[in-house]
């Protein structure tokens, strides 16, 4: 087919936490652009089946850009080198013929590799467990309608909301810092009023449990919005700030 | 016949009823029981955390690296309940009613007045939670229409509207992780069911990081795992999606109803190559302002195809709207079964548009003058921005290119009212049971009963069971799973001494191509026959020729596609069976023998008014078939019309 | 939810200290600025010799100076525990970064300015601080007609002089003073230092400009309104303007005087 490229990767190779790792070529010939940067790597994949060679391991599942599970490195950049993309949604339209392509790990203490691309990023959902949650029981709650939320109020948690959880943040950040993750989950429920209650709880044990994970520290550098696959905004971060001061310096007394 | 023990009474009373006559287990004697859960989208987390909450030990289960990317999170549309807080005549019967009717007379009624109930209770519970569902200017929530209903009763956040509630369910989950109540399994994938005495008692699992092979006991077992429209290879469904804890679980007794019932989804991205690995789907909430046309003659779509012709070049007079032009009273909101096949129909014609001539055009242009690009772009932004990233094309200059795709099976483990399936202490929610949609889902009913599922049915329900065992812990060395364990390792054994020509993916394509053309939107005799033999020849060819690559102590990609496509390969077959056996059109079963003189689904509900549950019998024999008689008591059979 | 540290032990207790050790220090810069400029006074030093007698002599201002001294030592012990945890939270490090393509220089290079900054400190009190302090620079006797108000200096010896002096005799004022101004003339005459100074002023726009807005985001200011009012102030004041002020210093002094 015409504009199919040939492609040069450089891929990470590691069989499991315990082994180094290095990175080992590969060629990707007759890529159409029209594929998906995954997809390429399935063509990779089948081509080393075949030849009996183990495949390459990635962590991927929806595919359509929401379930945050496919990471990589691509050429320095989490998801590649387009913004406000899952390299799931990447296609090869990205890349031109002839090009070598780097892909590696995301690269973190807090998220040591599995295999190859895939890395372990349950602390995510450890911080999470931490203080992500409103403290309500299934049933007994008032009527959805009974506290009116301004819509304005509403889109904002929403747009913290929709972080995927995919750790590019953290991919990004020069220091490994998950702070966007974090701040996305505390601002959500800072914004609406059926996270007030435990606010000040919330932020000073989510980010008690973000620094035992090992995350660094932020340095406000901003390479986690730009590379955020779904725009979670560094607002997020100054209300965390926000949020955990007030909870440290005034409001320890509301704290749980 | 089956016993679905739906309760005696008049419709609306049964669910309170039933509460009631449900026994009850103790606050203090709930820690005494601990409750397995397979898969945490959206049944899953909300029935572990829900369980969790009222005492039980709940151990949880799922594939990927955590348990907030189950798929429900793709789910973009919203979410359906009788709030009527828009006054437009909504109710907990006419929820009760589009269902009922858009699955085409093919769901059960107790089943499906339950779920409309329960609707109310799903939308506050998601906003206590703190789900951001979108809102108007006043701060009350916001709704949609969506197709199959003439209310609007959606609610939704964005196009993100699973995404939203799963992470919902999710953090009830890590509250009650947090709090020690439940224990969960990231990176699990439940390989068999382990039975004593008949009863669910555990699961064997492999841990997908370090390959070990675990049992895990427990009073009772849900599966939460999901539909297998990844059968077909192409669909909507995650890569990951699969059919095996369901399918091992039919193998140890557990009935599969319905199979054959696939939902086609009519607003998905065509596909542009041999590489493609799934297909997207844009929301159907799309079609509430998109136009859906092609050509109306072959010879203009031919031109267009070849680009002798631009889309502009098309006068108005020469598009044909064909859902408006046949369907006046629902227009392009046609429920999806009925989309999907119109689809098929104008490109079958030559009338389909693209370069491969398989697609349909939804067309914005109008919505845009009517409303404005930026209220289009504030309605739809992320779905215009998700196809033009696949595209290229943009949405808001040219329109979209849509065909149907694979996106849902109403089919599933076959459950009665207590979502108990034939096997006691073995649960089945949320897709992968199939008991609240008939033969077609209605858009923004799955994310409603998956939660109606998880946080208000099976926590009545499982109770029942559990207060009738006893409270004696399971007995871990029960020889049955080390039985079992050794059967899931052995066969994990045989899937690594494949060493053939083949890669998983090949028999895995081969297959979806047999069950899209003969089992997809639209199916016949001769070619369910053809598929049968298809699929059983290469069934042999997958254990004699596919290679296997790794070994199990690691993280192996390969042998997990392996093992998931060697169950398709199984399902496949009894789909197949039970299309056949189906010789009617119903929903999303359309058999071209059983039509009106209009092209629309007949169906025989003389000879077909029943679930279709079949019974496993034993490696390559023909499974049986059990019919549990449908009765309709609240409302009256018609032909369904949108017209 | 109750696993939570003390303050200052978690990472943004120590951001917070980074925050406002930083924009104390950029308070005294405005300071230092103005009271510098008197340097640019044609009255052979006076001005700037009696501020910076007045500087190092009256108490609050000794107290604030010794909060400073803090300041900078704070700002920077802490910079480096974060920079280490920092590298350590990725022990192993990408073959390939493009950080351009995500992120300022400035911003990613805050260690280097701030570094360069600390060498600077440290040469700029040895020259001036530590000499005034050491006794180690000229001496001037400054004699204003008060009613003319005009000025003759003369430079005394360390004999002649033991302390400042102000007094006024026969309508004259007479001042003795330790003539820092001369001492800046003769040093700026080196162009080795004024490269540096330049260079270090340069350092300290890049490190203003992304170091001010910083500072509020981590004290969780963020406003829709007031939040471009500080990115604007960051950039052209701290970042442009008083780097220049400090910069022209040595300039003016190695070219024209």
């Amino acid at each position: 087919m015409s504009g199919n490229m040939n492609l040069t990767l450089k891929v990470w190779r590691q069989k499991n936490d315990k082994t180094r790792g290095k990175f080992i070529t590969y060629q990707a010939n007759g890529i159409s652009p029209d594929m998906s940067f995954l997809e390429m790597l399935d063509v990779v994949n089948e081509g080393l089946v075949r030849k009996g060679e183990d495949p390459i391991h990635f962590d991927h599942d929806c595919r359509e850009g929401i379930c945050g599970m496919c990471s990589l490195h691509i050429n320095g950049r989490p998801h590649g080198p387009k913004q406000g993309t899952t390299t799931c949604q990447l296609h090869m339209r990205s890349f031109h013929d002839g090009q070598t392509i780097v892909i590696e790990p995301w690269r973190a203490a807090a998220f040591p590799v599995i295999k190859d691309l895939a890395v372990d990023r349950t602390a995510f959902d450890r911080i999470q467990q931490a203080g992500g949650y409103v403290n309500v029981n299934t049933g007994g709650v008032p009527d959805a309608n009974g506290i009116p939320i301004p819509k304005v109020v509403a889109d904002e948690a929403f747009e913290s909301a929709t972080c995927i959880g995919c750790g590019a943040c953290v991919a990004a950040c020069k220091n490994a810092s998950a702070m966007l993750f974090v701040s996305a989950k505390i601002s959500q429920y800072a914004l609406l009023p059926q996270g007030q209650t435990e606010r000040y709880s919330r932020a000073q044990a989510m980010v008690a449990q973000m620094d035992t994970e090992g995350f660094g520290s932020c340095t406000n550098t901003g390479a986690c919005e730009a590379e955020c696959p779904v725009g979670i905004k560094l607002t997020n971060i100054a209300r965390m700030n926000r949020e955990y001061l007030t909870a440290k310096l005034f409001k320890e007394e509301e704290a749980h | 016949m089956l016993d679905s023990k739906v309760p005696a009474g008049p419709l609306a009373e049964k669910w309170s009823k039933h509460k009631f006559n449900l026994k009850l287990v103790n606050p203090a004697n709930k820690r005494k029981y601990t409750i397995i859960v397979v898969g945490t989208g959206l049944a899953g987390s909300s029935a572990a955390a829900s369980l969790a909450e009222l005492g039980y030990n709940v151990k949880a289960f799922c594939y990927q690296d955590s348990p907030r990317r189950a798929h429900s999170i793709a789910a973009q549309g919203g979410i359906n309940a009788a709030k009527n807080y828009q006054n437009d005549g909504d109710s907990v019967f006419r929820l009760f009613y589009d269902t009922i009717k858009g699955g085409d007379y093919r769901a059960r009624e107790a089943n499906v007045h339950r779920l409309a109930e329960v609707s109310v209770n799903i939308i506050d519970q998601c906003v206590a939670q703190g789900v951001p569902f979108a809102r108007e200017y006043g701060g009350l929530l916001d709704n949609r229409s969506f197709g199959g209903a003439q209310v609007s009763r959606t609610f939704y956040a964005r196009g993100q509207t699973g995404q939203q509630l799963l992470l919902g369910a999710y953090s009830a989950l890590n509250r009650q992780i947090n709090n020690g109540k439940v224990k969960m399994y990231n990176r699990h994938e439940m390989l068999d069911l382990v039975t004593i005495d008949g009863h669910a008692r555990g699961i064997i699992t492999r841990n997908m990081v370090t390959g070990a092979i675990e049992s895990h006991e427990g009073h009772a077992v849900l599966l939460c795992t999901g539909g297998y429209g990844n059968v077909f290879f192409l669909s909507t469904n995650a890569m990951g999606c699969n059919v095996t804890a369901a399918w091992r679980a039919h193998k140890r007794g557990a009935f599969f109803g319905n199979p054959c019932y696939t939902q086609i989804h009519p607003t998905c991205i065509p596909v542009t190559g041999d590489h493609q690995s799934k297909l997207t789907l844009m929301s159907e909430s799309l079609r509430n302002d998109g136009r859906v046309w092609v050509p109306k003659t072959v010879e203009l779509a031919q031109k267009l195809r070849k680009g002798e012709l631009k889309i502009s070049d098309i006068k108005e007079a020469d598009r044909d709207y064909y859902l408006e032009r046949k369907y006046p009273s629902f227009g392009n909101l046609v429920p999806r079964d009925v989309a999907s096949r119109n689809a098929k129909e104008v490109v079958d014609e030559g009338r389909g548009v693209g370069a491969s001539g398989i697609a349909v055009f939804l067309d914005f242009e109008d919505a845009i003058k009517r409303l404005g690009e930026d209220a289009v772009r504030a309605k739809y932004g992320n779905l215009f921005d998700m196809y033009y990233q696949i595209t290229d094309e943009n949405p808001y200059k040219q329109p979209m290119r849509i065909y149907p795709a694979v996106h849902y099976t109403m089919g599933g483990l076959w459950v009665d009212y207590n979502l108990m399936t034939t096997v006691p202490g073995l649960y089945a929610l949320g897709e992968c049971n199939f008991s609240d949609h008939g033969a077609n889902r209605l858009g923004a009913s799955a994310l409603m009963q998956g939660l109606a599922d998880g946080y208000f049915v099976i926590p009545y329900t499982v109770g029942d069971y559990l207060a009738g065992l006893g409270f004696d812990p399971v007995d871990k060395n029960h020889p049955n799973f080390e039985k079992t364990r050794k059967q899931v390792e052995d066969n994990v054994h045989k899937l690594l001494s494949l060493k053939g020509s083949k890669t998983v993916d090949d028999i895995h394509k081969k297959l979806g191509h047999i069950m899209w053309e003969y089992c997809g939107m639209a199916r016949n005799e001769a070619g369910l026959i053809k598929a049968k033999g298809l699929i059983q020849a290469l069934k042999k060819e997958f254990w004699s020729d596919v290679t296997v690559l790794g070994e199990n102590e690691e993280m192996n990609q390969s042998l997990e596609k392996a093992g998931r496509v060697a169950d398709f390969l199984e399902l496949g077959e009894l789909m197949v069976d039970d299309a056949l056996n189906r010789r009617e059109s119903c929903g999303g079963h359309f058999r071209e023998e059983s039509q009106t003189d209009e092209g629309e689904a007949k169906r025989d509900d003389e000879n077909f008014r029943y679930v279709a549950a079949w019974e496993y019998q034993g490696e390559d024999q023909p499974e049986t078939l059990h019919k549990e008689a449908l009765e309709f008591e609240n409302v009256k059979l018609t032909q369904r019309s949108y017209k | 939810m109750s696993k939570s540290k003390h303050l200052l032990s978690s990472s943004l207790g120590k951001k917070l200290i980074m925050s406002l050790t930083g924009l104390f220090l950029c308070t005294f810069l405005i300071v230092h600025l103005i009271g510098n400029l008197q340097l640019f006074y044609h009255d052979q030093g006076k001005a700037f010799n009696d501020y910076a007698y007045f500087m190092t002599h009256f108490t609050p201002i000794k107290a604030v100076s010794y909060l400073l001294y803090a300041s900078i030592i704070i700002h920077a012990i802490y910079a480096l525990i974060l920079t280490i945890h920092n590298r350590k939270s990725r022990p192993v490090r990408y073959a390939m970064t493009n950080g351009a393509a995500n992120s300022a220089w400035n911003s990613r290079n805050m260690g280097i300015l701030g570094t360069v900054l600390l060498v600077f400190i440290v040469t700029h009190m040895s020259n001036f601080w530590w000499k005034y302090h050491n006794d180690d620079v000229p001496y001037i006797e400054y004699r204003t007609d008060l009613s003319t108000q005009e000025t003759t200096a003369t430079e005394l010896t360390a004999d002649g002089f033991s302390e400042y002096t102000k007094y006024t005799d026969n309508g004259v004022e007479i001042t003795k003073a330790r003539d820092l101004y001369r001492q800046v003339q003769f040093a700026f005459k080196n162009w080795g230092l004024v490269a540096l100074y330049v260079i270090s002023m340069a350092a300290l726009s890049f490190h203003l400009i992304h170091g001010f807005k910083s500072a509020f985001q981590t004290l969780g200011f963020d406003h829709k309104r007031y939040a471009p009012l500080i990115r604007f102030v960051g950039i052209w004041f701290f970042g442009i303007a008083i780097p220049i002020g400090f910069a022209a210093m040595p300039i003016y002094f190695y070219f024209f005087s």
